[in-house]
């Protein structure tokens, strides 16, 4: 049937905010080659009003496979499901989020039903004449931006990076059909149980999907000083991000490693201290909309990449920088 | 427990210089190794091995240098090598990859566990792992942090998401591509570098595995790569010096002229 996919996310019943964004990108597509935008859920418990704000963001019809076995996301059954689906409708586009989800589901979908994927890409487009979809992504590195498509087989499927894309604004006057589809028992695979969950001890951080990141490196010295970069983070209810470096001296958790062994993020703004900027950590930050960087080096690698940057030492800057943003909310406030 | 680790060997960039003018990688010089996060696989097979038992086999789709990879792996504690290598294999993606592993470990008998690196730091696209346990129908846990338990038909691991960490049982066999968290990897002892320069690599070709020509290599891949640029790599961005009093209050200020412009505040 041609239409553009998007696979929203959710989480407890409540949609991930990337489905959004997906919806955003799919949106641009679809109307490029002149098809509906499909939203496609799997999940548990699921309220009409929820499923009614992925019309609202620009889809045109949703599915939604609704089912207690879907709660939870397990690749066996969510890939036996999706991949019944394709068969089924045929879309012409799918587009998921490089999220750990979409990151896993899709590579096994792709395998089932024997097409292309690219991982993670940052910029999307249909090519003329063929309408097959030109996926953009930085490789090697994030040296190079390489266009990839999938010539001779269908769906198009493509992983797009959280942060790359704003959501549409919620249209009101926006109408389209949800369609509740039955899960297929045969496509239920239940060898891989979901025992419970554990969060780490402090709040657990997410910084593929945060606005403001906040990251320090080596040059913090030691772990009790990220209190001065935790401060700034909370001044843009951003959060802590970390270079390999920090992470592998214990600083912080990996679950808020920025780079090529880390997590590769687009917030809309970055901030980081005391990082030099391997090329690891400037392929995961490259796609920021801004980038602020303090460093005592003016020499280092960062600064090639900032659109603001202060040389100097971190432990006098930061804490005037804390100072100056309290200030102006102080001022703000009366 | 029997235990195949599918590496990758890849430049080591952590050296690397740009080149100012095109944004490039300067790649004079640059030497392969073993994709970092392959190293916390090998570390996690080798550590379940030295637990359990059984053997761990390591094996690599790439030229014939790549044997490097597969003898440093075996210096690490690895069992024995795999080299999966033909001239056909060449310009695969993820999908023709991950058919060439998969039909590899159709080959290698019975084992209890596949383990890969989350992702390659070059490619950096995550897809190969879960390609193969699709290939091969085997349940999988991807971004796995931790395994808590191991018994003689199953595994529980917790895989690091979105908002924590999610805990699976699951059957064995079964593939887990892992993420740093879950171990520290060992350094070769000089005793394993001996072993290694001794042990014989066994190759495998497109013939060896009787692998349909159409699925593999760059012939066999779904995708095909058609523009390239080379994104300028400066922003161009206002750097300013903080020293002194005046200098660091100017330094301050100028930032938050910035954030306001940009309307970051």
């Amino acid at each position: 049937m041609n239409h553009v996919w998007t696979i929203a996310e959710q989480n407890k019943g409540k949609l991930r905010a990337v489905s959004f964004e997906l919806l955003s990108r799919g949106r641009k597509l679809a109307d490029k080659i002149g098809t509906k935008l499909c939203a496609v859920l799997l999940g548990a418990n699921v309220s009409d009003e929820t499923l009614q704000e992925l019309i609202l963001r620009g889809a045109e019809e949703v599915y939604f496979v609704d089912d207690a076995r879907l709660e939870n996301f397990i690749v066996e059954t969510y890939s036996n499901v999706l991949a019944d689906l394709i068969r089924q409708y045929r879309p012409h586009t799918i587009l998921a989020a490089a999220t750990s989800s979409g990151r896993t589901l899709m590579p096994h979908v792709a395998i089932q039903v024997t097409t292309g994927l690219t991982a993670d890409c940052t910029e999307l487009d249909i090519e003329e004449g063929t309408n097959h979809l030109l996926q953009t992504r930085p490789a090697i590195g994030g040296n190079i931006m390489a266009t990839i498509k999938t010539p001779n087989h269908s769906p198009q499927m493509a992983t797009v990076r959280p942060k790359s894309s704003r959501p549409l604004t919620l249209d009101r006057t926006r109408q389209g059909e949800i369609v509740r589809l039955v899960l297929k028992e045969e496509l239920v695979d239940l060898r891989v149980q979901v025992i419970g969950y554990r969060k780490e001890a402090e709040e657990f951080v997410n910084i593929e999907e945060a606005e403001v990141v906040v990251a320090g490196g080596k040059g913090l010295k030691k772990a009790e000083n990220f209190v001065l970069l935790r401060e700034l983070a909370s001044r843009f209810n951003g959060v802590l991000g970390a270079s390999r470096d920090a992470v592998d001296r214990g600083w912080l958790p990996y679950s808020h490693q920025v780079g090529l062994s880390g997590k590769t993020i687009s917030p809309k703004l970055y901030i980081c201290a005391g990082i030099s900027g391997s090329i690891q950590h400037l392929a995961g930050i490259k796609t920021s909309e801004y980038i602020v960087a303090i460093n005592q080096d003016p020499d280092a690698n960062i600064f090639q990449l900032a659109d603001f940057g202060i040389v100097g030492n971190l432990f006098e800057i930061i804490p005037l920088i804390n100072a100056k943003l309290a200030a102006h909310k102080k001022k703000e406030g009366e | 427990m029997d235990i195949i680790i599918p590496i990758k060997q890849v430049p080591e960039t952590s050296n690397v210089k740009m080149d100012k003018e095109t944004g490039t990688m300067i790649r004079e010089g640059v030497v392969s190794v073993i994709n970092p996060l392959d190293l916390y696989a090998i570390e996690t097979g080798i550590q379940l091995k030295e637990k359990f038992g059984g053997k761990v086999t390591v094996c690599t789709m790439g030229p014939q240098s790549a044997v490097k990879a597969v003898k440093e792996a075996i210096a690490m504690g690895c069992d024995e090598g795999i080299l999966i290598s033909d001239k056909k294999f060449a310009g695969a993606d993820t999908w023709a990859t991950s058919y060439t592993i998969s039909e590899t470990i159709k080959k290698l008998g019975s084992y209890e566990l596949v383990i890969t690196g989350e992702r390659a730091t070059d490619g950096d696209t995550g897809q190969v792992g879960p390609g193969i346990a699709a290939w091969l129908g085997l349940p999988l846990a991807t971004y796995v942090s931790k395994i808590t338990n191991v018994t003689s038909d199953s595994i529980t691991v917790e895989r690091l998401v979105k908002d924590g960490y999610q805990i699976l049982k699951m059957p064995l066999p079964a593939l887990l591509t892992v993420v740093k968290e879950i171990s520290n990897p060992r350094l070769p002892t000089l005793r394993g570098k001996k072993k290694a320069r001794a042990s014989q690599i066994q190759v495998m070709s497109a013939v060896d595995l009787q692998l349909n020509d159409a699925c593999i290599g760059l012939k066999g891949s779904l995708t095909r790569v058609i523009k390239i640029q080379y994104p300028k790599v400066s922003r161009g961005g206002k750097i300013v010096k903080a020293s002194g009093e005046t200098g660091l209050n100017d330094a301050v200020e100028a930032l938050f002229q910035f954030l306001v412009e940009k309307k970051l505040i």
